[in-house]
C-alpha cells in the first residue's frame, strides 16, 4: 500500500489591518504589507498533519504567487510538511478562480500521486470559497467541503468527513483521491517546530514551477484565462447614522434606551 | 482566451435562479433571488427561469411561481433526494446546456457554493461570489455583479464579456423577497435525469440537524462581540424580552462561546432587524456589514474611541456588564407596569 500523500493548498495573503486602499485611486496598496499565511489555511494544515500523525505519508505545499513568498511558506514547512511547491510566473498574475483552479490544478497533476488536497475554507482577502469545488472539477476528483474531521481507510481508498450543515451535522464518504475544504477555526493549529527551522530553510525543500515547466496552456491562465473583468470601483456607500451619545446615570440611561426601543419596535 | 462553452452569441435571453429547498418550503435566499431576478427580467422583457433539483418536488413549483418564476426546470429523481454533488452538478449542467441561459444566479449557501464552484468550471465560464448587488446593463445586456472588496471600502463592479453562462452567488438577506401573488401561473418543464451510477460515487452516511435560527429576519438582534466575555447568557435574556435572537462577532464563535450559524457580518448572516444591539464591539467593517440594513443601531462599549459608534444611532459609552443588567432591568419594570 502507497503512503498516504497529501497536498495542502496555501495562499499568502496580506495582513489585514495593514492593508491600504487608496482613497483617490481605489487600488490596493500593497508596497509595504506585509504577508502572511491565510489563516483558514493554517487549520487545513492543521488536518493534514494530524492525519499525518495517524497514517503516516508525507504532505506537500502548494502555492502560487510571486518568489518573495517563500519565506511565508518555509514557516509553515516547519509545522511538519515535507516539501514545497511554488507555481510562480509573471503569467499566472491576475487570475480569477477558474484560471486559478486551473494553475493549481495542474500544479497538483505534475507532483503527481497525490491522495487528498486540503484547503482553507476561503481566503481573507477574497473570501469566496469556490476554489476547492473548482479545483476538484478540474482533477475529475471528488469532493468533500467544510470538514470538521477527516478520517481515512487506505484499504478501500475512501475519505470520510464530517461536515457542519445548517442546525447540525452530516457524515459523507468518498472515493480517494478527494479535494476538501476545512472549516475555519475547527481545530488548533500547532506552533512551528523550533528543530526543524533550519532543515525547513535548506535550498533542496523548495521546487518552484513557471507556466513552461507546468506547460499549462497560455489562454488558460493568469489574466488571458480569466472570463471576469473588473469594469469600474466605487466607494462604498456609507450610511449615515444618528451618532448620538446617551449621557446621565446607568439608570437614566438605562431608562431613555428603554423608551428608545420600545419606540423603534 | 478560453471560451466558454457557449458564449454570448448563442445565450437565450433569460436569467435562472437555482433554487433549494430546506424543511418545506423554498430558501429564503431562493425567494431573495427570485424577486431580483424579477426585477431584472422585468426591465428587458427576459424569462425569468427556476431550477430545482430533488426529490417530491411538485408542493414547491406554486411556491415558485407565486414569487415571480415564469418556467421551472424541475427534475424530480429519487436519486437527487440528497445533495450530491456529482449527480447535481450532471443534472443540472445538462439543463444548462440545453437552454443556455444568459445568466445563472445561485445563493452562497454550502451546497450552492459546492455547485458554483464545480459548475463554473465544467461550462469554463467565470464566477462572481458574494456579490452585494446585481444589475444587468440594458445596452450591453451583461450582468454587472457588484463585490465590496479589501476591507469594504471599495466595492468594484465585474463583467464577463463573452462568457456564458454569467454566473454570481449572493449571500442569503442581501437582497429583500417580494410580493407573493399566489394566482400567478407557470410553466413547469420536467428535465430528463441521466445519471451514470459510476459517476455517483458520494455516499451519505449519517446526517443530524436539529433546531435552526433564522437570524435573517428577526426583528431584533443582540449581538455580543469580544467585549462581553462569553457571557451570551445575559444578552439572551435581553433579546427574549424584546422577543428577538443573538448574534456575535467571530471571536465569541471561534473561542465556542456561541454557535457559528449565530455569527453576524461578512463571513456570517446579514440580517435586517428593526434593531440591532451591539454590546462589547469595535466595529470592524466584517461586522459592520451584517447589521448595515438595520433600521436603528445602538451600540454599547467601554472605548468611546470604538469604531462601532460611526455606525450607530445611540451610543452609550460603559461597561456592558452594567449597562445591559440595567436595561433589562428598565425593560421588565416597565413591562411590570403595563401588564400592572
Amino acid at each position: 500500500m502507497a503512503e498516504l500523500h497529501i497536498v495542502v493548498c496555501v495562499k499568502i495573503v496580506p495582513k489585514p489591518e495593514e492593508i491600504l486602499v487608496d482613497p483617490e485611486t481605489h487600488l490596493l496598496q500593497r508596497v509595504d504589507t506585509r504577508s502572511e499565511i491565510n489563516p483558514p489555511d493554517m487549520n487545513a494544515m492543521e488536518m493534514a498533519l494530524s492525519l499525518k500523525d495517524r497514517y503516516g505519508g508525507r504532505i506537500s505545499l502548494l502555492s502560487m504567487g510571486p518568489t518573495y513568498f517563500e519565506p511565508n511558506l518555509r514557516v509553515a514547512l516547519a509545522m511538519g510538511a515535507d516539501h514545497i511547491y511554488l507555481l510562480s510566473d509573471p503569467q499566472f498574475a491576475g487570475a480569477d478562480t477558474l484560471a486559478t483552479t486551473y494553475t493549481l490544478a495542474e500544479g497538483v497533476r505534475k507532483i503527481g500521486g497525490v491522495d487528498l488536497i486540503l484547503c482553507g475554507e476561503e481566503s481573507s482577502d477574497g473570501a469566496t470559497g469556490q476554489v476547492p469545488p473548482g479545483l476538484a472539477e478540474w482533477l475529475g476528483s471528488s469532493q468533500l467541503t467544510l470538514l470538521t474531521e477527516v478520517s481515512i481507510d487506505q484499504d478501500k481508498r475512501l475519505a470520510r468527513g464530517r461536515r457542519e450543515i445548517k442546525g447540525g451535522y452530516e457524515v459523507l464518504e468518498v472515493p480517494l483521491p478527494c479535494v476538501i475544504s476545512v472549516k475555519t477555526a475547527c481545530n488548533e493549529p500547532r506552533f512551528m517546530d523550533f528543530s526543524l527551522r533550519s532543515w525547513a530553510e535548506e535550498r533542496d525543500r523548495i521546487t518552484i514551477w513557471d507556466a513552461d515547466s507546468l506547460a499549462t496552456e497560455p489562454d488558460h491562465i493568469g489574466l488571458p484565462g480569466s472570463p471576469t473583468v473588473v469594469t469600474g470601483l466605487a466607494e462604498a456607500p456609507y450610511r449615515d447614522r444618528r451618532r448620538e451619545f446617551l449621557t446621565g446615570t446607568q439608570d437614566e440611561i438605562a431608562q431613555e434606551l428603554a423608551e428608545i426601543l420600545k419606540r423603534s419596535l | 482566451m478560453v471560451a466558454s462553452l457557449y458564449g454570448a452569441a448563442q445565450e437565450s435571453k433569460s436569467i435562472w435562479v437555482y433554487l433549494e429547498v430546506d424543511r418545506g418550503g423554498l430558501t429564503g435566499v431562493s425567494k431573495e433571488l427570485i424577486t431580483k431576478g424579477r426585477q431584472i427580467c422585468d426591465q428587458l422583457g427576459w424569462q425569468l427561469s427556476g431550477l430545482l433539483l430533488g426529490h417530491h418536488l411538485q408542493p414547491f413549483a406554486a411556491e415558485g411561481f407565486a414569487h415571480g418564476i415564469d418556467t421551472l426546470w424541475l427534475a424530480d429523481d429519487p436519486r437527487l433526494e440528497n445533495f450530491t454533488i456529482e449527480a447535481y452538478t450532471t443534472v443540472a449542467y445538462d439543463a444548462l446546456m440545453e437552454v443556455k441561459p444568459s445568466v445563472l444566479l445561485m445563493g452562497a449557501t454550502p451546497n450552492s457554493r459546492d455547485l458554483a464552484g464545480r459548475l463554473a468550471v465544467r461550462l469554463r465560464t467565470g464566477l462572481n461570489a458574494d456579490c452585494t448587488d446585481l444589475y444587468l446593463d440594458p445596452e450591453t445586456e451583461r450582468l454587472v455583479c457588484e463585490v465590496s472588496g479589501f476591507g469594504g471600502g471599495v466595492l468594484a463592479f465585474i463583467e464577463m464579456a463573452e462568457h456564458r453562462p454569467q454566473m454570481a452567488t449572493v449571500r442569503p438577506g442581501v437582497f429583500t423577497p417580494g410580493e407573493v401573488d399566489r394566482d400567478r401561473v407557470g410553466v413547469i418543464i420536467e428535465i430528463e435525469v441521466n445519471l451514470d451510477p459510476e459517476i455517483l460515487t458520494t455516499n451519505l452516511v449519517e446526517r443530524s440537524v436539529g433546531e435552526q435560527v433564522d437570524l435573517t429576519s428577526v426583528p431584533v438582534l443582540v449581538t455580543g462581540g469580544r467585549g462581553v466575555d462569553g457571557d451570551f447568557k445575559m444578552l439572551a435574556q435581553l433579546a427574549e424580552l424584546l422577543g428577538g435572537e443573538i448574534g456575535a462577532t467571530r471571536p465569541p464563535v471561534d473561542e465556542g462561546h456561541i454557535e457559528r450559524e449565530r455569527q453576524i457580518g461578512q463571513t456570517g448572516v446579514v440580517c435586517s432587524p428593526k434593531v440591532a444591539i451591539c454590546c462589547g464591539i469595535s466595529g470592524a467593517f466584517h461586522f459592520v456589514v451584517g447589521i448595515e440594513k438595520a433600521d436603528v443601531v445602538v451600540a454599547i462599549n467601554s472605548d468611546p474611541e470604538a469604531l462601532i459608534f460611526d455606525y450607530a444611532d445611540y451610543c452609550i459609552v460603559g461597561d456592558v456588564h452594567q449597562i445591559v443588567p440595567a436595561l433589562i432591568e428598565a425593560l421588565t419594570v416597565e413591562r411590570e407596569v403595563i401588564l400592572g
